[in-house]
């Protein structure tokens, strides 16, 4: 029968592929599962994977929902490579969004009108501000009282949400909003990349931090010292690497991340605050990070491909009427897959006839 | 005053009971050394499906079994990759939570909007008569009984039935377990389900019951914090129940506050049951002396035969 053994050493051909395959599986699955909602499976998959390539529009429609999952990715990947698992990125993001449209919110009441490159770098400051100090409390209560950051980063996320709620219903409504639950929309916002088209240059800094981030975790020190922790926290412990430091550089990393990306959604496309700001964006994220192989490149890649997923599902919503959580869907069924493939990286599968007894 | 005390009272007993099933299901497949984070997806899959065929059919008690029976569903897929592949438990955990937001969405489409014929309450006989008690303890749905019911067998399965110890022996060591000849993968997998199952009748209740209506994402966390509650429990079946009374209280709070004519805007009440979770973790987490005394010692770690 088939027998599943250890390698000697990680596959690192499986580790590129298992993507690839998790994908396939994935494919698989949603043409079955067009199928069976009596759908054409040709004309859906059609949806999910070349329309959001069908033109100048949706190209930079998929790179504009891309750049929140990069920079929210990357920072996911410097964490669950310290074995810091921050899943409240969600909570960070919208912090950072509370943040940033709350300068560009107040430069619009005061009538100040700021050029969009002046803008741009206050409003990524005042969203990493926002997004760090929000992961700074996971931070300070696991190292401080040892509070599991699973369950405390989580929790923050619905505080976070209702924080914003709160705002937007009552305090920040917008006056002359016919009592929507809304912000005023902002006279400021981000310099476009390409005239005529919702993608802005926050698109290029996403690309700019994947590569710092990648030069932060495989050419520094620090870096190194994080992986280490993450790999083997005695090891870490002998060598003088303090697992608090990791705890926080991480921390404060992802957060400031996720920040900068509510940031510049908000005051970006957006241009004002709602209730509904995000689209998950900060859960989305981990998956990202899961299919990038928690590498800074890879994260970019499987950013644009879920990027795809979540322009599939509103498209799907659209043209064939199905619902958009339909993206929701294909997201879980990709990091089972992926999950289940990434055994062969550190497995192999074997014939194996019957066991012989030993002697 | 005390007519709205012994409401109070009765609420918050209703709040409590589906934290507190997911809470004991949760540490069944704890006590066995696997941690599930898919808590909250297990529970909305549930929620949808026992909203969908209580609906359909008109009888919640199909409802809640069709519940469990999603809750269980997933939680095999988890236990397949979790204890088979030995994939990171966290991380497959949180691919059921994912996974399971999206789907319950999914199919949830068609139910929003839909309602189900408010839940039928169960009177205690005689002892629902008694003045205050009555109104406050013996005039529940059945299922906030149940609940009471599963944590004293869940007392008498750990700590006095031979099972309960084979399992226990498997989440602190499953080498031994092993060595002693007990099917430690299968008895993860049995304690897997049964969480997941409980997580469903959970999930279901809210549902069929609780609200009685299916909204995108109702169960807004209460299967994060049932994922806490058995940490502040350390892992004892009455302390889960009671913990999850604590939470109901809370739940019930905001309202009763908000009745006193208390002026604070709704979002921060609605925030206390996050909040409140946060402040019981810090208290319960400062000594790791305590947590770690009580945690099954195997919690969250890949078991190789």
């Amino acid at each position: 029968m088939l027998k599943l053994e250890p390698r000697a050493a990680p596959s690192a051909a499986m580790s590129f592929a298992s993507p690839l395959i998790a994908l396939g599986i994935t494919i698989a699955v949603a043409a079955f599962l067009f199928t069976v909602l009596g759908k054409d499976p040709v004309r859906g998959l059609q949806i999910f994977l070349f329309e959001p390539w069908n033109g100048t529009r949706a190209i930079t429609e998929l790179m504009l929902k891309a750049t929140p999952l990069i920079l929210i990715s990357i920072g996911l990947a410097a964490c669950f490579r310290s074995n810091v698992w921050n899943i409240g990125a969600e909570g960070q993001f919208l912090a950072g969004a509370i943040t940033a449209g709350g300068v560009a919110m107040w430069l619009t009441m005061h009538k100040i009108k700021l050029n969009p490159w002046v803008f741009m770098p206050l409003a990524m400051l005042a969203g990493a501000v926002g997004g760090a100090a929000w992961a700074s409390i996971t931070a300070y209560l696991r190292d401080r009282y040892h509070a599991n950051e699973i369950l405390v980063s989580l929790m923050l996320v619905y505080v976070a949400n209702l924080f914003l709620s709160y705002l937007v219903f009552g305090p920040w409504k917008d006056p002359a909003g016919f009592n929507f639950p809304q912000t005023v929309s902002f006279d400021v916002s981000i310099p476009r990349l390409i005239t005529g088209f919702r993608l802005h240059w926050g698109f290029v800094v996403a690309l700019l931090a994947a590569g710092l981030m990648w030069v932060f975790l495989f050419r520094t020190y620090r870096g190194y010292q994080l992986q280490v922790g993450g790999l083997a926290a005695q090891a870490a412990r002998y060598a003088g690497f303090s697992s608090r430091g990791a705890l926080w550089t991480v921390l404060l990393t992802s957060g400031a991340l996720a920040g900068v990306a509510g940031g510049l959604d908000a005051t970006g496309p957006t241009g004002q605050l709602t209730p509904h700001l995000s689209v998950g964006y900060g859960f989305t994220a981990i998956i990202v990070a899961f299919v990038g192989r928690l590498h800074p490149l890879g994260c970019v890649l499987a950013a644009v491909l879920l990027s795809m997923f979540l322009i599939g599902g509103e498209l799907a919503q659209s043209r064939i009427g199905l619902p958009s959580a339909l993206s929701g869907v294909f997201q879980g069924v990709l990091l089972f897959a992926l999950l289940a493939c990434d055994t062969l990286v550190h497995s192999r599968l074997r014939w194996a006839g019957r066991r012989k007894v030993a002697a | 005053m005390m007519e709205q005390l012994a409401l109070l009272v009765a609420a918050t007993l209703a709040a409590g009971t589906p934290i507190a099933i997911a809470g004991l299901g949760l540490t069944i497949n704890e006590k066995a050394g696997v941690v599930n984070l898919g808590a909250e997806g297990m529970m909305l899959i549930a929620a949808v499906a026992g909203f969908a065929v209580a609906f359909k059919t008109g009888n919640p008690w199909i409802g809640f079994a069709a519940g469990m029976l999603g809750g269980a569903l997933a939680a095999t897929v988890f236990g397949l990759l979790a204890i088979w592949l030995n994939t990171n438990q966290y991380a497959t955990g949180l691919a059921i939570s994912l996974f399971g937001g999206g789907l319950s969405a999914f199919v949830g489409v068609e139910f929003v909007g839909k309602q189900l014929p408010q839940g039928q309450r169960f009177a205690v006989p005689l002892l629902s008569d008694i003045p205050f008690a009555g109104v406050a303890l013996f005039k529940q749905h059945p299922m906030v009984y149940i609940a009471m019911a599963l944590t004293g067998a869940l007392i008498w399965f750990f700590y006095r039935t031979r099972m309960g110890l084979v399992v226990r022996a498997v989440g602190e060591s499953p080498e031994s377990a092993h060595a002693l000849g007990y099917p430690v993968r299968l008895i993860r997998l049995g304690c897997v389900v049964a969480g997941g199952a409980l997580c469903g009748l959970a999930g279901s209740f809210l549902s069929v019951v609780y609200t009685p209506l299916w909204v995108e994402g109702m169960v807004a966390g209460r299967g994060w914090i049932a994922l806490a509650l058995t940490v502040f429990a350390t892992w004892r079946p009455a302390r889960v129940l009671l913990g999850a009374y604590l939470f109901g209280g809370v739940t019930m709070l905001q309202l009763f506050l908000q009745g006193m004519g208390v002026q604070v805007p709704a979002q921060f009440m609605s925030m206390l049951p996050y909040v409140a979770t946060i402040v019981v973790l810090v208290l319960i987490s400062r000594n790791p002396a305590w947590i770690r005394l009580n945690l099954p010692a195997s919690l969250g770690k890949p078991f190789y035969p």
